[in-house]
């Protein structure tokens, strides 16, 4: 039987440490939905996910009153609609339909945010992902909850350029369009390299065509209790501190599992995967840069901070993967700026640059996440980070992002606030040397030699 | 077969605690299974363990209660589902 300390510990790490399910996303398929007639789409699409997640934020409130548990999000992902509404869009307008559809069905469940406004295009672009993909800038700007993103390349594929170089044309439109809310709609865009079908998380989450019906993934988060956890063993060895984030995280996990397979049954849904990460937010001790810092680092991006992340995420994964019997998603510590007060405080101590952060996403699970940068960069040099970002998932055979926020009208020593769970970000440097003439040149750059493995 | 419900209390220490918890269980059929109670700097800590199969009440409605009785005890008063404590700390 549990005793009095285990219980404590546990409402401890809920009341004093954030340990929080970040969200429980219900993926659909969509691809029953398909239909030429763009009116019929629209309708179809919005039944279909009104039906199958009409409970989900009833289920979730039960589940966070029955355990004490809070679950931050509901949220829905769906099959990238760039497969769902070829057939019927004949121009980035009828795209924007789709948008409006999706939001509304969010809305009308409860659910936060709705990924899968998305297109796949790590080897080349359909007429029907152009179309798309030059929608967004409109779609973004139109709706609240729609998440838009695009995976651009692949360790199988190599990178998509002709992709990489529009994608950084349209950021810097959706940027315009939201330049009176400092750029905002940026965040709800993300791309990718070696995008993951079932990644619970947004900007990025969408439901993978290799998924089934109707899933179930949970993310669960909880740097905070990590932090809390390396304050007792301060100065010990590398082998103790290894040994603390693997139980912590196997601890947090337990949690998310038990929410995603009670979730699952009360919503009549199979359960998907539990994706491992540690997601922080701008609540003060809920930041990953603080648990680097608590393993003795002055700040986040000092010497040394990329061999700390790398030793944090894998441990997480360690500790985290017996705790469930599926993992999956993303899996790894976030690094976002804007959502860490630690981050934020690393740049304005001037201790972390894009550079740097850059490094870090080699190890971590995503990549340049939530970085705000002058407006005026250019969209070869946006399409050059975004390059670079996807050249490092590709060659080391892991998922990368790149989610960047040129902000209109500000440049470096202006902050921005994105209220809320988004927090704020100081605009950080972008390198100012061209890289047009290699942007711009036309094609694919061909899949690494180790994607050759058949 | 029993539905455990952990009642957890946490607040400063006063005569009658746990005499007028019981005395609500009591009154809604709930069954204690165990009780463990410690006193930490002058504050109480106490977990009970407890079977709502047989209560004339609903889990919510047993929450919603304590939650009350905790106010006007002055008192945090939580009841949760066993099964948390049970994934993180049990194999």
């Amino acid at each position: 039987m549990v005793n009095l300390q285990e219980v404590l510990e546990t409402n401890k790490m809920v009341e004093e440490q954030t340990l929080d399910v970040r969200t429980i996303t219900i993926g659909i398929s969509l691809l029953e939905c398909i239909d030429s007639d763009l009116d019929k789409l629209n309708e179809k699409v919005y039944n279909r996910i009104t039906t199958v997640a009409k409970d989900l934020d009833k289920v979730a409130k039960e589940i966070e009153s029955d355990y004490g548990i809070p679950i931050v999000n509901r949220r829905i992902s769906v099959t990238p609609i760039a497969l769902i509404g070829g057939a019927a869009c004949k121009k980035p307008e009828d795209f924007v339909t789709l948008a409006h559809t999706m939001d509304k069905a969010a809305a009308a469940v409860g659910a936060n945010l709705i990924g899968g406004y998305s297109a796949l295009v790590s080897k080349g672009m359909t007429t029907a992902d152009e179309l798309l993909i030059r929608s967004i800038p409109q779609a973004l700007c139109e709706t609240e909850r729609v998440c838009s993103s695009v995976n651009l390349a692949s360790t199988k594929t190599g990178i998509n350029m002709d992709a990489v170089r529009l994608m950084g044309d349209i950021l810097l439109q959706v940027a315009d369009r939201s330049k009176d809310r400092d750029s905002v709609d940026c965040m709800k865009l993300v791309v990718f390299c070696n995008a993951p079908d079932d990644n619970p998380f947004m900007a990025g989450a969408f439901h993978g065509v290799t998924e089934a019906d109707a899933i179930i993934n949970v993310g669960v988060s909880g740097p905070g209790v990590v932090k809390k956890a390396l304050e007792q063993v301060r100065g010990e060895s590398f082998e103790v501190l290894c040994e603390t984030i693997k139980k912590t995280a196997f601890k947090v996990t337990r949690v998310g599992q038990l929410v995603a397979q009670e979730a699952s049954k009360r919503l009549n849904i199979p359960f998907g995967i539990i994706d491992l990460s540690l997601a922080p937010t701008p609540a003060i001790g809920d930041s990953v840069a603080d648990i680097l810092c608590e393993i003795g680092l002055e700040y986040a991006g000092a010497p040394g901070t990329t061999a700390a992340l790398a030793m944090l995420n894998d441990q997480v994964k360690k500790g985290g993967v017996m705790a469930s019997s599926y993992v999956g998603g993303l899996s790894g510590a976030f690094i976002p700026v804007s959502e860490d007060q630690g981050m934020i405080n690393s740049v304005e101590a001037g201790a972390i640059t894009l550079e740097k952060l850059e490094a870090m996403t080699c190890v971590c699970s995503v990549g340049l996440d939530m970085i705000a940068i002058p407006g005026d960069t250019p969209a070869t040099t946006i399409s050059g980070m975004i390059a670079d970002e996807m050249a490092l998932g590709m060659v080391n055979q892991k998922t990368t992002a790149a989610r960047l926020i040129p902000v209109i009208g500000k440049g470096v020593g202006d902050t921005v606030e994105f209220g809320g769970l988004f927090g704020y970000a100081p605009i950080m440097p972008v390198n100012k040397f061209s890289c047009a003439d290699f942007v711009n040149r036309q094609g694919r750059i061909p899949a690494p030699i180790h994607s050759f493995k058949n | 077969m029993e539905n455990k419900v952990i009642i957890t209390v946490v607040g400063k220490d006063t005569v009658g605690i746990i005499a007028r918890i019981c005395t609500y269980l009591a009154e809604s059929g709930v069954n204690v299974l165990d009780i463990t109670q410690t006193i930490v700097q002058g504050f109480f800590n106490m977990m009970m363990i407890v079977d709502i199969n047989s209560s004339s009440r609903a889990f919510d409605d047993i929450q919603c209660d304590l939650e009350k009785l905790g106010d006007e005890i002055g008192v945090q008063i939580k009841a949760q589902k066993e099964d948390i404590f049970n994934a993180m700390h049990r194999l």
